[in-house]
């Protein structure tokens, strides 16, 4: 018989607190420089100078089409043998950046070719510069559109970097997975973080969808 | 969208409910592990893959090595087939502990944790941990550990071990399993490494180019077979087959082969 022993899992509160502390501040920078890529991104493949776009195209692609842990590994274990070390934070931050760029990049990418024409002409014809037209005229509602599908990727994002953990970034799920590790309560330390990411994905998404409107694109 | 019938509160209470469900399933099962297994004619053994030459995936995908030939032993000596599942040293006692697996061959150290949640019958092959590094880094004792980085494998005795003989200010990073820890240590992603000595020397012979040596003896720890805990019928069968074999030299031959020395004393 199975007993649970959840009061084994809270004991250790210091490191989940510690953990969901590195899982928020992950996705903190991840999110803002993600989705700044992603906006710079989307540019680029529309509006952006032809040599620009392959480029961009090609770093989109790949990302896209490759697991997440790949890229991470990649960053972590195969950047080194050219030298370069990345500490496990600095890593996972770097593949969560790159990751939610390539995604958001496509998404914003969608809520900018939706931007009716007429719109863009109007702006243009009160001599606003293309860069104003860009951020004032064709942005902010193109932002608009897409932001529930950005929000959600976000989030994606968040619950990714669980396997941060596996770098040794001290991150919820390492956390979780060094409490089960020490005291063998498996069931109840993954019950535990399941409940916590539960949580944080619906606080997430509650915060982005009051702030992106008060904030980011306007009302 | 919404969902009338799934209200806030409902939908916790199914969350609930999901997360309890393995209790209910697990009850089921008590002392009754060598039963199944004789009755099913299938034992079901989590080894490593991660632990060359306890137990690695050779060339051909296939999993080998000493732990994987115990395993084999086991099943020979029972008269049923051996199903080999390849688990991690953060994942083998959970997968005891959920039934997934009749015995952990995994080259599985006994401590006070352990025992407190599984069984473990008598010793079957000789162990060591040690924390390695390369040759131009002093560490003599465990102080002049301070300030340098560790990787060992969560979960494992290393863990446990490293965090015992650390003095302050040693940053231990923990990776997910054996090949994390040796990558990153590979990788000079950490100045040091704590692992098994069959691991370390794996590394070694396969990577010249780093120079890497012994620095500190963490534990002596031989390996156990892990049962999950009050399945004394199939404990005592094991320590059985381990007995005899012992007295028949087989385990001594397992260990020739596997380790390049002979099995030693073990305790029981």
């Amino acid at each position: 018989m199975i007993a649970f022993d959840f009061p084994a899992v809270l004991a250790e509160w210091p490191l989940l607190v510690k953990g969901v502390g590195a899982t928020l501040v992950l996705t903190a920078i991840s999110a803002s420089v993600g989705v700044t890529l992603g906006v710079a991104c989307a540019w680029a493949r529309v509006h952006g100078p032809a040599w620009l776009k392959p480029i961009v195209g090609a770093y989109v692609e790949l990302i896209r089409n490759t697991p997440f842990i790949v890229q991470l590994f990649f960053l972590f274990f195969g950047l080194p043998g050219i030298g370069v070390r990345l500490s496990p934070e600095l890593a996972s931050v770097l593949a969560m950046v790159v990751n939610l760029g390539a995604y958001a990049a496509e998404i914003v990418r969608a809520g900018i070719a939706t931007t009716p024409k007429g719109q863009i002409e109007a702006a243009q014809s009160l001599a606003l510069t293309e860069m104003q037209v860009f951020t004032r005229v064709v942005l902010p509602p193109a932002l608009k559109r897409v932001w529930p599908a950005l929000v959600s990727q976000i989030i994606i994002v968040m619950l990714g970097s669980a396997v941060c953990g596996q770098i040794s970034t001290p991150e919820l799920s390492y956390a979780a997975n060094l409490i089960q590790s020490r005291n063998f309560r498996a069931f109840e330390s993954f019950i535990v973080a399941t409940l916590i990411y539960l949580a944080l994905a619906m606080l997430l998404r509650r915060l982005l969808n009051w702030a992106g409107p008060r904030f980011i694109f306007g009302r | 969208m919404k969902f009338p019938a799934l209200g806030k509160r409902s939908f916790l209470q199914l969350a609930c409910a999901a997360a309890f469900a393995p209790a209910l399933l697990a009850t089921a099962h008590a002392q009754t592990a060598l039963d199944d297994v004789m009755t099913k004619k299938l034992l079901v053994v989590a080894i490593p893959t991660d632990s060359a030459p306890y137990g690695y995936v050779g060339t051909d995908l296939a999993p080998q090595g000493l732990d994987i030939d115990m395993a084999n032993l086991i099943g020979a000596k029972l008269g049923v087939k051996v199903e080999l599942v390849p688990v991690t040293s953060a994942n083998r006692v959970p997968y005891l502990q959920t039934k997934k697996a009749d015995l952990v061959i995994s080259t599985l150290g006994k401590n006070p944790d352990r025992e407190k949640v599984i069984d473990f019958t008598i010793a079957y092959s000789p162990f060591f941990q040690a924390i390695f590094g390369p040759k131009s880094l002093l560490v003599k004792t465990p102080a002049d550990l301070a300030g340098k980085t560790v990787g060992v494998t969560r979960g494992a005795m290393e863990d446990q071990e490293v965090g015992k003989i650390a003095p302050p200010g040693v940053d231990i990073k923990r990776f997910e399993d054996m090949n994390g820890t040796v990558s990153a240590y590979a990788a000079g992603q950490v100045q040091l490494m704590g692992v098994g000595a069959s691991v370390a020397g794996n590394f070694m012979a396969k990577n010249p180019q780093v120079s890497t040596e012994f620095k500190l003896l963490l534990k002596d720890s031989p390996n156990y077979i892990g049962v999950a805990k009050g399945e004394d019928k199939l404990r005592l069968k094991v320590n059985e087959i381990i007995t005899a074999a012992k007295a028949s030299g087989e385990l001594n031959k397992m260990a020739l082969k596997w380790l390049g020395r002979p099995l030693g004393d073990l305790p029981s």
